[in-house]
């Protein structure tokens, strides 16, 4: 018997899943080319979310407007990220590494505190409900789907078309055989480190459709997106993909069934559990 | 072309190479030949950049290399084919040749160099889509060559192509580069198997302990009583 | 020499409070210490490498097991604690026994345990008509309301926590010294350069990496229990997560984490700032403090990844004889006769 509840909890879960199959690309990408788990990147995306707030509400422009500067200006953030915090500790332990991207974490967090104050802030767009075979979705999670799906692919065609993504590809695989092809790496990870935060730049767009901002926003999604990346296999970018849909299934399905927290709670015990089958992700790591 | 004067390098407290004069000549094919732990990979890799020289000179065309950041000396015109392939394993035949071609130079005549290269390789035009790893050894040897010829060097460097190959396959290597330098390109070969470096070069270099030990044209060192004895058995 | 002036500043801690110092500074002293011996105790696996991005989760275990224990069924902490303590260590080994068995290490063992923090805090959460979810809960006042309890370990006067902090930090240091005295510390650093070497050389990894893990749990928990007890308020955003996991492990970095003063030192600087920073800012620009916080946390790691402690101690070494102790990890040379080094 068809439950359309329980349809429509699919239906949204294969929507949430885009958005986190988005922010686990930006993380999976900077990790498999750079070598680093920037643990501040739900704060890049808060980041985002905080720049169109900026501009849509403060100053007043459309929405067209602030979505792409967002975009960019995330992709600076991610730029500087690389080259004031990760640069100079580069060749250090990865410890060092995580860190003090949990130093950044902290350093946004309260950053935005002090510009925006703690208050939930809201962009105020009220997009309608959608009904679809007697299914009703809100149009915001679907819009937000079709971007992230056009980010991805997006990112696809730049990996697999250019020279660059091409360069980025092959970082990943042998770091040391770079020099020999010309490639300079540290541009590389540069690259690397503005398209992580472009990345992130859009997730913002999706989130900020559906959700109020607030400075601790990435401790909702953060933490997921890391199991997220870790579950498909730090630095594997399909991988992350397929275990982000997994992920939001079990999340929406279970939100269905019990709780919210609770769904969380089985997803992350389900991380552990399967960290223990597979500890190197359930599909291949990259080495 | 290639000058090397009194070159010394190691790898942090251990030095591996100790005052090394060397030269190669445009068009010459010279071979580096020696022992296990003599130190030809560290030369190779003094020449190619990956690390820097202790002391002593590297000159190509006159220009001084030691001042050049790694990554530029493809630039300047040094290809360097590492020991075991070092092929990129998940990516295809031809993304590993676009690697290989991915200086500004080299981009713009890429789609030439690329049918040119699959000239020279058809059997990695037949499996141009299919991941580097997945190749066969000597597959894998011609894409690594063929991933180094893609920026035109003016100097090939070849580091122990005929390694865990099948011999024929071996003699399939040796016989392309052969092909190579009829072309006209500058080859410097270290191996292992000195009987095959010593067919291909016109000269040749002993290296032993991170010295040299004997050069000089091969039709000399062939005839050189110690060389006879000590490595080609005789 | 040294004998004598641990014991002096032993003593000086042992008799401040009868100084009637002012209020605040005792409230100070006494997150310090429990912050102090937290961090101690994390440091026992993080100076060999295991590095938990997820204590949080045994800090609210512990508090949060003897808080439902004592307001529900009115058990008091003398059981609550062990209880705690109990369950906080079948968490460590139930996280801890797959992933050092299934060798997870580095940054997948730090995201797991995150991830293990996160679960605690989610729980807390999702139980929230026992646990009053992200309102937090308070433990209930012992009946009859009395000034002192060691019953219910409530007390008013703040100096009763300020000695069983003390005594908590010192067992703490205690263990730290018993480890670092142990074959235990000998295996945990062949482990943390190789793995695999250590294996080979009969070391039981998987065990001493599980034993190390269920002591720092243990402690950290009994930790969290005081401090839930004195602030007399829980709460599992400011307990749990990985907010309150990221900054113990901070305050053992900046401290300096391979020496025992280390971790302790951290959490005096860090409340110390904090504090100062918020008193100066006060009311105005809220987050100014924890911002320059977070700065300050990003550049230690890049100029001084030893820590305060760590850096004062190689300065002082270096000017007399013996080599600087390892840095965070020791560098990898190439080595000599392998293919790295032809």
């Amino acid at each position: 018997m068809f439950d359309f509840f329980l349809l429509e909890a699919i239906l949204n879960g294969l929507l949430f899943g885009g958005v986190l199959a988005l922010l686990s690309l930006g993380l999976n990408l900077v990790f498999g080319v750079v070598d680093v788990v920037w643990i501040a990147y739900a704060e890049l995306v808060m980041v985002g979310m905080y720049i169109i707030y900026t501009v849509n509400i403060l100053l007043g422009w459309p929405l067209y407007v602030a979505a792409p500067l967002s975009i960019v200006g995330v992709s600076i953030v991610g730029l500087l990220v690389h080259r004031l915090v990760i640069e100079p500790i580069l060749n250090t332990p990865p410890i060092n590494q995580l860190l003090a991207t949990g130093g950044l974490l902290f350093f946004l967090q309260s950053f935005a505190t002090l510009i925006f104050g703690s208050q939930f802030r809201n962009i105020g767009l009220s997009l309608p409900v959608v009904e679809f075979f007697e299914l009703y979705v809100s149009f915001a999670r679907l819009l937000a789907f079709g971007v992230a799906l056009v980010g991805i692919v997006g990112l696809y065609l730049f990996l697999r078309r250019t020279y660059i993504g091409t360069a980025i590809r092959a970082v990943a695989q042998d770091r040391e055989m770079m020099g020999l092809m010309g490639v300079d790496t540290r541009k590389v990870y540069l690259i690397t480190s503005a398209v992580g935060g472009a990345l992130a730049g859009l997730a913002s767009i999706l989130l900020v459709l559906q959700q109020d901002v607030h400075p601790f926003i990435g401790l909702t999604f953060g933490p997921i997106t890391f199991m997220i990346c870790v579950l498909g296999g730090l630095g594997n970018l399909f991988g992350g993909f397929i275990a982000a849909f997994v992920i939001s299934q079990v999340i929406s399905i279970g939100s269905f069934y019990v709780s919210t927290e609770l769904s969380y709670v089985i997803a992350f015990v389900l991380f552990i559990v399967a960290m223990f089958f597979r500890p190197e992700g359930l599909f291949q790591r990259r080495s | 072309m290639l000058k090397l004067q009194g070159l010394s390098a190691g790898y942090g407290s251990f030095q591996a190479l100790w005052d090394i004069d060397l030269e190669i000549d445009a068009g010459e094919a010279v071979a580096v030949i020696g022992p296990n732990g003599a130190g030809k990979t560290t030369l190779l890799r003094a020449i190619s950049g990956q690390i820097a020289p202790w002391s002593g000179s590297i000159e190509l065309e006159g220009q001084d290399l030691r001042t050049l950041a790694p990554h530029r000396y493809v630039q300047a015109g040094i290809a360097h084919c590492p020991e075991n392939r070092r092929l990129f394993p998940r990516m295809s035949v031809e993304d590993n040749l676009r690697m290989g071609g991915f200086i500004p130079d080299a981009r713009k005549a890429y789609g030439e160099r690329l049918e040119w290269v699959y000239g020279l390789f058809p059997r990695l035009r037949e499996r141009r889509h299919q991941l580097a790893g997945t190749l066969s050894g000597g597959e894998q040897q011609m894409c690594a060559i063929g991933r180094a010829l893609m920026s035109h060097p003016k100097l090939l460097l070849l580091d122990e192509p005929s390694a865990g190959l099948a011999p024929v396959i071996v003699m399939q290597v040796f016989d392309l580069v052969r092909r190579i330098r009829s072309e006209g390109f500058t080859v410097l070969i270290v191996e292992q198997n000195i009987r095959q470096a010593l067919e291909l070069a016109d000269r040749a270099y002993l290296l032993e302990v991170g010295r040299v030990r004997l050069s000089g044209p091969v039709a000399e060192l062939k005839g050189n009583e110690f060389l006879r004895q000590a490595y080609l058995g005789l | 020499m040294k004998r004598w002036l641990l014991l002096a500043g032993l003593a000086v801690l042992v008799a401040a409070p009868f100084a009637h110092p002012p209020q605040y500074f005792l409230h100070l002293a006494i997150l310090i210490l429990i912050w102090g011996m937290i961090g101690t105790s994390w440091a026992f696996m993080g100076r060999f490498g295991l590095v938990s991005l997820g204590h949080g989760g045994f800090v609210a275990v512990g508090v949060y097991t003897t808080a439902l224990l004592w307001n529900v069924y009115g058990l008091m902490p003398w059981v609550g604690i062990p209880v705690g303590i109990a369950i906080s260590l079948v968490l460590a080994l139930a996280i801890g026994y797959p992933a050092f068995r299934f060798r997870v290490v580095g940054h997948y063992f730090a995201l797991v345990t995150l991830a293990m923090g996160e679960v605690v805090r989610l729980s807390i959460i999702a139980a929230r008509d026992v646990t009053g979810g992200s309102l937090g809960m308070t433990p209930a006042r012992v009946q009859p309301p009395t000034d002192v309890s060691w019953y219910a370990l409530q007390f008013t006067d703040k100096r009763y926590f300020y000695f069983l902090a003390l005594g908590a930090w010192l067992l703490a240091l205690w263990v730290w010294g018993r480890i670092d005295r142990s074959m235990a510390r000998s295996a945990l650093e062949a482990i943390s350069e190789d793995e695999v070497a250590s294996a080979s050389v009969g070391i039981h990894v998987t065990w001493q990496k599980l034993r190390v893990t269920l002591i720092s749990a243990a402690m950290t928990s009994l930790g969290g229990m005081l401090l839930g007890w004195y602030n007399q308020y829980l709460n599992p955003d400011s307990l749990s997560g990985i907010g309150i996991s990221l900054e113990i492990v901070f305050a053992a970095i900046v401290g300096g984490m391979y020496m025992a003063p280390g971790p302790t030192i951290g959490a005096l600087l860090t409340i110390s700032f904090r504090e100062s920073l918020r008193t100066y800012f006060g009311v105005q620009l809220i987050g100014m403090a924890e911002t320059l916080y977070g700065l300050l946390l990003i550049l230690f790691i890049i100029f001084m990844p030893r820590g305060i402690y760590g850096a004062l101690y190689e300065w002082v070494q270096r000017r007399g004889q013996t080599p600087p102790k390892t840095p965070v990890a020791p560098p990898r040379e190439p080595r000599p006769g392998t293919a790295e080094a032809r």
